[in-house]
């Protein structure tokens, strides 16, 4: 069977994302859970780049990767006691998260594989920055300044609210 | 196209199974992490196979790794917090406000 | 006139002040503020005086004024009710009398109350209490009046449960709230009667007798009497509660259980006479529709205060017979209002009335703030702890024996001018009922001098420290009101009040006179012989002689027995008991299976309420499974 480099890429990053997600939620020490995250997170912005978005590949490297899971560690190692970062689900738990989830993966893989989805038009190609800064700065049809600014204060309140919270009394 | 959906089903669906077992707050805010990571892809798929001339599902994913990120950093400020209190982040300790 | 509104303003606001800031003041500075706002209002209450008896008369009588009268109610037809100020004499008599005793109650409660927990509260109370008393003698209707009755009444259950942490005074302030609310019942339909057959509560309208008003009260008759009789018999019965008339007169010697200047301002000076200002209100109303019910009031006049007379001449607490004395006092305003007419001559009685409401309120107040001068100094009620208290108390002692002069009717003093009117009004009435009252005046002067001469004469009883004389905030009101007693009598009251407007002018009859004086000297004298020396034996022997009587009368008549009786065995055994048993185990029963019911419910699904967000993130994910497996089933056809 043929393969193009891109399938094999594909099916590399696909193991990559399975195996340490189920991995990331599996593993009881949790500076290895925020490990297993990073290889994720890392095999997503792969996929982004293989599906030509390689802005947004860019984009979950630095905040996802760069910024997101160094928050994750420094936070786990602030956090976690010597010696008491193992943990143990509960056998019962376990038991149940697992059915429901196995019954819902299996539920939607159903559907996705089963669906007829419209044709797919795939069309290579990147998406230059010009476009993106100009949609994203732009106030008509399907330009983005309002959401833009929206989450611009979203991450101004985030700020403030961080410091308050963490803030020594 | 499909492959990519399972695939973040599967990721979806892990995430899913670490936020009802996880018993530390870290451990769930991983888990969300994954979830919201696997809509992103979806995002992104749609956006590329079924209608590659708008770019809704890209700006979608943009805003949504920039929320995650707010979202990431309140709760472990909240986390942090939490810790300082109690001395735990595991949720079974959190009822100091129950009864 | 328009700055009388201030005079109800200004207890108002300081009511606000106090009662909303009033714990956040030092206590000395919310007495200050509390006194000082009431001493404007009773300037300014002088002033209305003032400028009202200096007015030119019109046709001989002074003019009716009504400075503010809005319409505060309207609800279409003639069904409206006005808030207003009526300015006459007697309301301006009565705005004299209550901003004066209040002032020196509000000055002497510096003194009494220093210290006591609550002071601002009860300076708060104090002012409520003023405007209350204030607006039902300024109402221009019968509707406002009520209203402002039933104030005076919640305030008068606040201050008699001002200690509240005393069982007694919270079983007294309940007693006096249930028994006078009881009466206002009668009140309240009264004026419902009166006003559905006349079409208006406007005491001016009212009191105008118009006859054409009337005509339907009179003729519609109601268990063969006419409604307007009826009607005004139960606002009598209103009056009868307040004033504590036989049979209702229970509440008012528990009320004694109130701090003791409270009991000077509200069971002796104002609130007690409310009954009284009542009927004399609506005097040419009574007079001109029901003279029978007139000399109904007359009778129950005399009876309850022949009655408290007698009760009060056994009493061993100096503020209940200073109760029973109070009770027995309005029983004579009410004799007079009772047997008078309407006329110049024929009014004797009601201008005699509204003078003795005048001195007593002065000589009462100042009897119950002298008993609280005393209490103040050896701590107790009892008259047997005091004694030989004379030589320790001089202010108090001069002060109280005026007023003991005054009450029992010895000239020149002011009671003696006014209890005077009052007999002669009575002789003119019937020669039956002045000798009657002749009787009493003699009982009073009698219990009185007990009184005196068992707190400051007889064997002094030992004392856990000396006793002194109070402070001087306390003596001041004291001299001032003694000073006030002295005076009042020398008042030319008819030119003031009467009952038709024109003057009237007090000539003194001098039999009725020289009979009054000279009975109450023997009755002194009777009471001088038994108790100055304290060793006389004769009280324990006629108390023995007449054992009978002296145990009846030391327990109040059995009165209040025979209430408990009828409440406790016929209300609440025959009738309450099944009810309450209904009530407990019907529909308490029904409510509390409900309850039941839903506690076992709640019981039985608190696990899902574990505060768990995994759990319910859990149940949510099943729920969307559930959910999405039926759209499948729905879509798919397996």
């Amino acid at each position: 069977m043929e393969m193009t480099l891109n399938e094999v890429v594909f099916y590399l990053l696909s193991t990559v994302i399975v195996v340490c997600s189920i991995l990331t939620v599996t593993t009881t020490r949790i500076l290895r859970s925020a490990t297993y995250l990073l290889f994720v997170l890392f095999a997503t912005a792969g996929l982004y780049f293989q599906m030509n978005y390689s802005f947004m590949g860019a984009v979950q490297l630095t905040v996802y990767a760069g910024g997101v899971i160094v928050l994750y560690v420094f936070s786990i190692l602030l956090t976690s006691s010597p010696g008491g970062d193992k943990e143990r689900p509960k056998r019962k738990y376990m038991f149940a998260g697992l059915s429901a989830v196995v019954v819902g993966a299996l539920l939607s893989i159903y559907l996705i594989l089963t669906h007829s989805f419209p044709a797919s038009r795939y069309v290579a190609g990147e998406i230059d920055m010009k476009t993106i800064g100009q949609v994203l700065m732009g106030t008509e049809k399907y330009q983005y300044l309002l959401p833009f600014e929206a989450v611009s204060v979203l991450l101004l309140a985030c700020i403030v609210g961080g410091i308050l919270i963490a803030r020594k009394r | 196209m499909e492959y990519y959906l399972v695939v973040s089903a599967i990721m979806m669906f892990a995430g899913i199974y670490g936020f009802i077992v996880r018993r530390s707050l870290l451990g769930i805010l991983i888990s969300i992490e994954l979830i919201l990571n696997s809509v992103d892809i979806n995002f992104m798929v749609f956006n590329r196979y079924l209608y590659p001339d708008q770019m809704e599902g890209f700006f979608f994913t943009l805003f949504a790794i920039g929320v995650s990120a707010a979202e990431t950093a309140i709760a472990i400020a909240i986390c942090i917090n939490v810790y300082r209190n109690l001395h735990s982040i595991n949720v079974k300790n959190l009822d100091e406000m129950k009864n | 006139m328009e700055f009388t509104l201030y005079i109800l303003i200004l207890p108002l606001v300081s009511f606000l002040i106090l009662g909303l800031v009033g714990y956040k003041m030092k206590p000395a500075v919310s007495g200050l503020l509390g006194s000082v706002l009431l001493g404007a209002t009773t300037l300014l209450s002088y002033a209305t005086a003032f400028f009202y008896f200096t007015a030119p008369r019109v046709d001989g009588a002074f003019a009716k004024l009504m400075p503010y009268n809005m319409k505060w109610l309207d609800f279409g037809g003639s069904l409206q009710f006005n808030l207003g100020i009526l300015l006459d004499p007697i309301s301006v008599m009565m705005l004299v009398v209550i901003s004066t005793v209040s002032l020196m109650v509000h000055i002497y409660s510096m003194g009494y109350m220093r210290g006591e927990k609550g002071f601002q509260r009860y300076y708060a109370f104090l002012s409520l209490f003023t405007f209350s008393m204030l607006g039902l003698v300024l109402a221009t209707n019968i509707f406002q009046m009520y209203l402002f009755w039933e104030l005076v009444g919640v305030s008068s259950f606040l201050l008699i449960g001002f200690y509240y942490t005393k069982p007694e005074a919270v079983a007294a302030s309940k007693k006096a709230f249930i028994v006078t609310r009881f009466a206002d019942l009668g009140f309240l339909i009264g004026i419902l009667l009166l006003s559905f057959y006349t079409g208006t509560f406007d005491f001016d309208k009212l009191c105008s007798c118009d006859p054409a008003l009337f005509s339907g009260a009179i003729q519609a008759s109601f268990l063969g009497y006419s409604v307007i009789s009826v009607a005004l018999a139960l606002i009598f019965i209103g009056g009868a509660g307040k004033s504590a008339m036989f049979p209702l007169q229970i509440w008012l010697p528990d009320a004694m259980e109130g701090p003791t200047p409270v009991s000077a301002l509200i069971h002796a000076a104002t609130m007690v006479v409310a009954g009284v200002f009542l009927v004399a209100r609506l005097f040419p109303v009574y007079n001109a529709f029901a003279p029978d019910v007139l000399h109904g009031i007359a009778y129950v006049g005399a009876f309850t205060s022949l009655f408290a007379a007698a009760i009060a001449c056994v009493q061993t607490d100096i503020k209940r017979v200073l109760a029973f004395s109070t009770i027995s006092q309005i029983g004579f305003m009410m004799v007079a209002l009772g047997v008078s007419g309407m006329g110049t001559h024929e009014g004797t009685g009601y201008m005699a009335g509204m003078f003795h409401l005048f001195t007593h309120a002065m000589f009462k107040a100042l009897l119950f703030l002298g008993a609280g001068a005393i209490i103040h100094a050896v701590h107790s009620n009892e008259m047997s702890n005091m004694g030989g208290l004379r030589k320790h108390l001089p202010v108090t002692h001069i002060t109280f024996l005026i007023a003991c002069l005054a009450i029992s009717g010895i000239p020149p003093f002011s009671g003696f001018f006014s209890k005077d009117e009052i007999l002669a009004a009575s002789f003119s009435f019937s020669p039956l009922m002045g000798i009657a009252m002749s009787g009493i005046a003699g009982l009073t002067a009698f219990y009185m001098f007990r009184l005196y001469y068992k707190i400051f004469w007889g064997t002094p009883s030992e004392h856990k420290h000396t006793p002194h004389e109070a402070p001087a905030l306390m003596t001041v009101p004291l001299i001032f009101l003694a000073v006030v007693t002295c005076v009042a009598g020398f008042i030319p009251f008819g030119e003031f009040v009467s009952s038709d407007g024109l003057i009237y002018e007090i000539h003194l009859d001098p039999t009725v006179a020289i009979t009054s004086v000279l009975v109450a000297c023997v009755a002194i004298g009777f009471a001088t012989w038994m108790y100055k020396k304290g060793s006389n034996t004769m009280p324990d022997r006629l108390a023995i002689t007449f054992s009978g009587l002296h145990t009846a009368a030391s327990h109040r008549f059995y009165i209040d027995e025979v209430y408990l009786f009828i409440t406790r065995k016929i209300i609440f055994d025959r009738i309450s008991t099944p009810i309450a048993w209904f009530d407990r185990h019907i529909v308490d029963g029904f409510m509390n299976g409900i309850s039941w019911s839903a506690n076992r419910v709640a019981y039985l699904i608190r696990g899902f309420q574990s505060g768990n967000v995994q759990q319910y993130a859990y149940v949510f994910l099943i729920g969307t499974f559930l959910i999405v497996a039926l759209a499948l089933s729905q879509y798919i056809n397996f």
